[in-house]
C-alpha cells in the first residue's frame, strides 16, 4: 500500500460515519461482487490443490524443477536490476536535466510499451543466431569459422536482455511520475548544502521515488512470471514453461495448475519482502501546489552524453526490432495483406477498448468500494484479483474456460429440464469471454493506478457532496471521476496496450471465425513463417502506438498544469500520473 | 434535470464498441460445420470453399494450438460447438482420443482411401497427409553415402554435427516413440544419450532454424518434416533459396531389410459431442477426395495419404519408397515415454 492510500484510508473512517445513515454498503459489495468475478478462474486454478494428480509429472517436477525454479529466480532479478537502471536513470535524466532531444526523448522513452515481448524475442533471435545476418556478415568479413566467441541470443542473458528492454516503460513511467511529484525544493536544498548531481540523485531522489519505483518493479515481475513467449522461443526451462510442458506434454492439467499455485506463492512472496524493506517509512507527498521542478540544464558532450542514454533504450527495445519487422514485410510480407487485416485491426482494437474501458469502470468501483470498507475480506479479494497479472495467460484461459463452461451447461440442463429447450452455449466461446479474460488478467494495471489516484483525493469534497444528498454512486461519479482523470486515463491506456499483445489468452477462448493481430501473428509465426508474421507484428506497433503516444502527451500535461491548484481541492493536482500507482497484493 | 455523470458519453461509447464485434451465431446448425483448427495454412481455405460449394454447408473456423483446442472442448463439455478436431500430427489426436473427444467413424470411402497405418485402428481418427521426419544434410560437408539410418545419427561419428529441436515439441516425441516401439526404451535411452552427446549446439528453434543452421555451417546433419525444405525451396526470397540449394534431404532407413522412413501424419477426427456428425463425416471423406488431397501437397508440400495422387513434389523422395508402416496411434501413445527418456538423457 502507498502512503496515500493509508491517508485515504484513514479519511474514509470519516466518510463511513456518512456511508452508514444512507446506502448500507451497497456500493462496497458490488465492489467485492466484481473482485470475486474476476477471482473466479485464479481461485478455480487454486483449488487444483485439493486434488490428488497423476503421479507421472510428479517425478518429472523431482527431475527439473530446481532448474525451473533457478532459472526464474534469475531472470526475475537480471530482469529486475535491468528494468531499475534503465528505467530509473531514464527517469532520472530527463526530469532532473534539461537538454537538446529531452521532449523527444520522453516520448521515445515510452514506446517500448507497445511491443509485445516475444515480437522482440523473434527479431532478436532471428538477427543475432549463428545463421542470422549479423553473424554471417561477420563470418564474410573475417573469414571466421565455428567457434568464435559471440554471445548466444537463446540464452538466460539473452531473456533478460529482452524482456528489459520491452519492460523498463513501467518504471520509466512510474518513476517519473513520482519525481515530478517530488518538491523540487528539496533537491535545490540538497544542492545548495553541496551535494553533485548523482549524490543528490542517490540520497534524495531516488529514496523518495521509491513507492513509485517499486510500482514500477512489481509490474515488471508480473510481467517476467506471466511471460510464456520469450522464454520459449529462447527455449528457457522458467515456471511458464514448465507449466506448458506438464499440461501439454503429460497431459497433466492438475499438476500444471499446481505449477501455477506455487507461481502465485511466489508473486505473494515478492511483494511481501519488498513490504517488509519498506519497513514503517512513510512517503508523504508535500502539501500544497507542487512548483514547477527547474531542471539543471546540460551543455556540449554533457548534454551529448545524457541525450544518447535517452535514446538507446527505445531504439533496443522498439527502434531496432520494429526496423527489422519492416524490413521483413516490405521484403517478403504477409500475403493476406489488405482489407483482411483491416477487420484483424478493428477487432484488436473494439477488443482493447472494450477490455480498458470495463477495467477502468470495475476497478473505480471495487477501488471505491476499498475505500468505503476497507475490511480484511475486502482487501484480500483486491490482492486475489491482482494475482491475475502474474500467472501466464494459458492458464488464466482455462480458469475462464472451466467455471464458464460449468455455467453454461448447468443453465443448459436446468433450462433443458424444465422447459425443453436447450440454451447451448451462451457465454462460452464470444467475446464476452474474451473481454472477461482480459479482465481477469490486467484489471490489476487498472485497479492500482485508480487505486492511487481515489487515495490522494481528501475526505472533505465527499463529505461535502454527500452532505448536499447525493449517493456514493452519484459521488463516484460526478465527483471523483472528474477529479481521477488522468489516473483514469493511464489505467485505460495500460490495459489497452496490454491487451493488444496478449496472445495465449486469445487464441484459446476467441469465437469462431474471429482474428486479431497477435493471433495472425502466432498462427504464421507457429508454422515458422517469421517473414510473413512481420506484417501482423509491424501492425500492433502501429495500434499500440497512439495510446502510447497518448499517454505521453497525459504525463506531459499533468505536469505543465501542475501548479494550476486553485479551485481543485487535491493539492497535488487532478491530472496528475500517480506515482504509488501499481500493484500492491500484501 | 440532473446533468448526466461525466462517465456517460465514454460509457455509450464502449457499449457501441463492444457491440461492433462480430458475435457468434447460435452453433449446432445443420448447414454449418465448426472446425476447431489446429492446422493453419492459407491454402486450405481452397478446401473449405470447395465443401461449402460442393454441399452448401459454411466451414467455420478457430485456428489455434491443438492441445488448447482440446482443452476448450473438454471444457465447453457436452455443448461445444466443435464438429471436427483438425490437428498437425497423430499425437494430439491420440490424446483427444484418449480423453474421450473422438467419435467412432465407419466410413466405407475413408476406410478405402487412408491406407490402415495413417488412421487409428478403431476409427477414431484419420490421417490426410503424410509428414516425413528426415535428415537434411549439408551439401558440402557430408558424403550423402554416409547416411543411413535414424539410429546411426547417435553413433560417435556425428559428434558435434547434429542438429534438432528440442525435445518438447511432439514432433520429436513421435519419431522417438516409434523407435521405442521397434527397439524397446532400453535401446532408445542409448540412443538418446549418444544424439545429446552429438549436438551442434542445444536444442533450439524449429525445423527451418535447423536447416538455416545447416546451410550457416553451425551442424552437418539435422532432424526435419520435409516440407520445411521444400517450402524454403519454392519460396519467393533468393536467401531462403539459397538456404535449401546447400542442403540435401535423406530418406533413412531405406535397406532392403529396414523398416522405413519415419511418418507423422496431419489428421482430424469427428468431436464426440458433434451435432452434426453426417456433415463431419463428409468433410472428412471430402479431405480424402483428390481435390483436397491435392491442394494439400501443393499448398503445404505434405505428401498426399492417399494412393494415386499426383504430387508435384514426389521427386525428393527414392522412386519406391520404403515407409515406416507402424500405426500412428501406436507410436503417438508412446510420446510421454519418448519426452520422458529424452529430457533424461538431456535432451532439452
Amino acid at each position: 500500500m502507498t502512503p496515500g492510500s493509508r491517508a485515504g484510508a484513514a479519511g474514509s473512517a470519516a466518510v463511513t460515519r456518512v456511508r452508514r445513515r444512507t446506502w448500507h454498503g451497497l456500493l462496497p459489495a458490488a465492489g467485492l461482487g466484481v473482485a470475486g468475478a474476476l477471482s473466479l478462474p485464479v481461485l478455480t486454478v487454486a483449488a487444483s490443490v485439493f486434488f490428488p494428480s497423476e503421479a507421472a509429472w510428479a517425478e518429472f517436477v523431482r527431475l527439473v524443477l530446481p532448474r525451473y525454479v533457478r532459472n526464474t529466480v534469475w531472470l526475475l532479478l537480471g530482469v529486475g536490476a535491468g528494468t531499475l537502471v534503465v528505467g530509473v536513470g531514464a527517469a532520472w535524466l530527463v526530469t532532473a536535466y534539461r537538454f537538446p532531444g529531452r521532449r523527444l526523448c520522453q516520448a521515445l522513452l515510452l514506446l517500448p510499451l507497445a511491443v509485445p515481448a516475444y515480437l522482440v524475442a523473434y527479431t532478436y533471435a532471428d538477427l543475432l543466431q549463428y545463421s542470422g545476418p549479423i553473424q554471417s556478415a561477420l563470418r564474410g568479413w573475417f573469414g571466421w569459422t565455428r567457434g568464435y566467441p559471440f554471445p548466444e541470443i537463446r540464452s538466460l542473458g539473452g531473456a533478460v536482455f529482452v524482456l528489459s528492454f520491452v519492460l523498463y516503460p513501467y518504471v520509466y513511467l512510474l518513476t517519473r511520475a513520482a519525481l515530478l511529484e517530488q518538491s523540487p525544493v528539496v533537491w535545490e536544498v540538497s544542492r545548495t548544502l553541496g551535494h553533485g548531481p548523482w549524490s543528490t540523485f542517490f540520497r534524495v531522489g531516488l529514496p523518495v521515488a521509491r513507492p513509485g519505483i517499486a510500482a514500477g518493479l512489481s509490474l515488471v515481475a508480473m510481467e517476467v512470471l506471466a511471460d510464456f513467449g520469450t522464454v520459449k522461443y529462447f527455449e528457457l526451462d522458467t515456471f511458464a514453461t514448465g507449466i506448458y510442458l506438464v499440461w501439454f506434454s503429460f497431459g497433466s492439467v492438475l499438476g500444471a495448475a499446481k505449477l501455477a499455485v506455487w507461481l502465485m506463492g511466489f508473486v505473494l512472496a515478492v511483494v511481501a519482502a519488498e513490504r517488509l524493506s519498506r519497513g514503517r517509512k512513510r512517503y508523504h507527498r508535500p502539501a500544497g501546489p507542487v512548483r514547477e521542478a527547474r531542471p539543471q540544464h546540460l551543455k556540449g558532450p554533457r548534454a551529448a552524453l545524457a541525450l544518447v542514454a535517452c535514446l538507446v533504450p527505445p531504439a533496443l527495445g522498439f527502434g531496432i526490432p520494429g526496423g527489422y519487422l519492416g524490413w521483413m514485410a516490405w521484403v517478403g510480407g504477409d500475403p493476406l495483406w489488405g482489407r483482411a487485416f483491416l477487420r484483424l485491426a478493428g477487432n484488436t482494437f473494439a477488443l482493447a477498448a472494450t477490455a480498458a474501458g470495463a477495467a477502468v469502470l470495475l476497478s473505480a468501483l471495487l477501488a471505491y468500494g476499498l475505500r468505503l470498507a476497507p475490511t480484511p475480506v475486502m482487501r484480500l479479494a483486491a490482492r486475489v484479483v491482482s494475482l491475475g497479472y502474474a500467472v501466464p495467460g494459458v492458464v488464466v484461459a482455462v480458469g475462464v474456460l472451466v467455471p464458464l463452461g460449468w455455467l453454461d451447461n448447468t443453465v443448459d440442463a436446468y433450462f433443458r429440464r424444465w422447459w425443453g429447450i436447450s440454451t447451448g452455449l451462451v457465454l462460452t466461446g464470444t467475446t464476452f469471454t474474451l473481454v472477461y479474460a482480459y479482465l481477469v488478467r490486467f484489471l490489476a494495471a487498472a485497479l492500482s493506478t485508480v487505486e492511487a489516484g481515489l487515495s490522494r483525493i481528501g475526505p472533505t469534497l465527499e463529505g461535502a457532496a454527500r452532505t448536499l444528498g447525493h449517493g456514493p454512486g452519484s459521488v463516484l461519479l460526478r465527483v471523483h471521476a472528474p477529479l481521477m482523470r488522468g489516473s483514469i486515463f493511464t489505467a485505460a491506456l495500460l490495459v489497452f496496450v496490454d491487451a493488444l499483445k496478449e496472445l495465449p489468452a486469445t487464441l484459446v477462448l476467441r469465437p469462431l471465425n474471429f482474428d486479431t493481430l497477435a493471433v495472425r501473428l502466432y498462427l504464421l509465426a507457429s508454422d515458422e513463417r517469421l517473414m510473413q508474421a512481420s506484417t501482423s507484428g509491424l501492425c500492433i506497433l502501429a495500434v499500440g502506438l497512439v495510446p502510447v503516444l497518448l499517454l505521453d502527451r497525459a504525463v506531459h500535461r499533468s505536469r505543465a498544469e501542475a501548479p494550476a491548484g486553485p479551485g481543485s481541492a487535491d493539492p497535488s493536482g487532478p491530472d496528475r500520473i500517480d506515482p504509488g500507482s501499481g500493484i500492491r497484493l500484501a | 434535470m440532473p446533468a448526466r455523470p461525466a462517465a456517460f458519453w465514454p460509457l455509450l461509447a464502449l457499449v457501441v464498441v463492444f457491440l461492433a464485434l462480430p458475435q457468434p451465431r447460435a452453433s449446432g446448425q445443420a448447414r454449418e460445420l465448426n472446425l476447431y483448427n489446429g492446422r493453419h495454412y492459407d491454402a486450405d481455405e481452397a478446401i473449405y470453399e470447395e465443401f461449402t460449394r460442393r454441399t452448401g454447408v459454411r466451414v467455420n473456423l478457430v485456428q489455434g494450438d491443438a492441445d488448447q483446442l482440446i482443452e476448450r472442448i473438454r471444457a465447453e463439455g457436452s455443448n461445444s460447438p466443435a464438429d471436427v478436431l483438425v490437428t498437425v500430427d497423430a499425437g494430439r489426436l491420440y490424446r483427444a482420443q484418449q480423453l474421450g473427444l473422438c467419435q467412432r467413424v465407419d466410413s466405407p470411402v475413408l476406410n478405402a482411401r487412408i491406407p490402415a497405418h495413417l488412421r487409428d485402428p478403431h476409427g477414431y481418427w484419420f490421417g490426410f497427409t503424410k509428414r516425413f521426419r528426415v535428415i537434411a544434410y549439408s551439401r558440402a560437408r557430408v558424403d550423402r553415402a554416409s547416411l543411413s539410418t535414424y539410429e546411426d545419427l547417435a553413433s560417435p561419428r556425428w559428434r558435434g554435427k547434429v542438429l534438432v529441436r528440442s525435445s518438447s515439441h511432439v514432433y520429436n516425441q513421435s519419431l522417438v516413440g516409434a523407435l521405442i516401439a521397434w527397439h524397446g526404451e532400453a535401446f532408445v535411452a542409448r540412443w538418446a544419450r549418444g544424439m545429446v552427446a552429438n549436438f551442434a549446439r542445444p536444442p533450439q528453434g524449429g525445423d527451418t532454424d535447423q536447416l538455416r543452421a545447416l546451410a550457416a555451417g553451425e551442424g552437418d546433419v539435422a532432424l526435419v518434416n520435409h516440407y520445411y525444405y521444400l517450402r524454403l525451396l519454392n519460396s519467393s526470397n533468393s536467401a531462403d533459396r539459397a538456404v535449401a540449394q546447400r542442403v540435401g534431404l535423406f530418406f533413412p532407413n531405406q535397406g532392403p531389410e529396414d523398416r522405413g522412413v519415419h511418418v507423422n501424419l496431419s489428421g482430424a477426427c469427428v468431436v464426440a459431442t458433434s451435432r452434426n456428425r453426417q456433415a463431419a463425416v463428409a468433410f472428412l471423406e471430402f479431405l480424402s477426395s483428390d481435390f483436397a488431397q491435392e491442394v494439400f501437397s501443393k499448398g503445404n508440400f505434405e505428401f498426399p495419404a492417399v494412393r494415386g495422387i499426383r504430387n508435384p513434389m514426389a521427386a525428393i523422395a527414392p522412386a519406391n519408397l520404403r515407409e515406416d508402416t507402424l500405426n500412428a496411434a501406436t507410436y503417438a501413445a508412446n510420446g510421454g515415454r519418448a519426452l520422458h527418456l529424452m529430457v533424461a538423457a538431456g535432451w532439452r
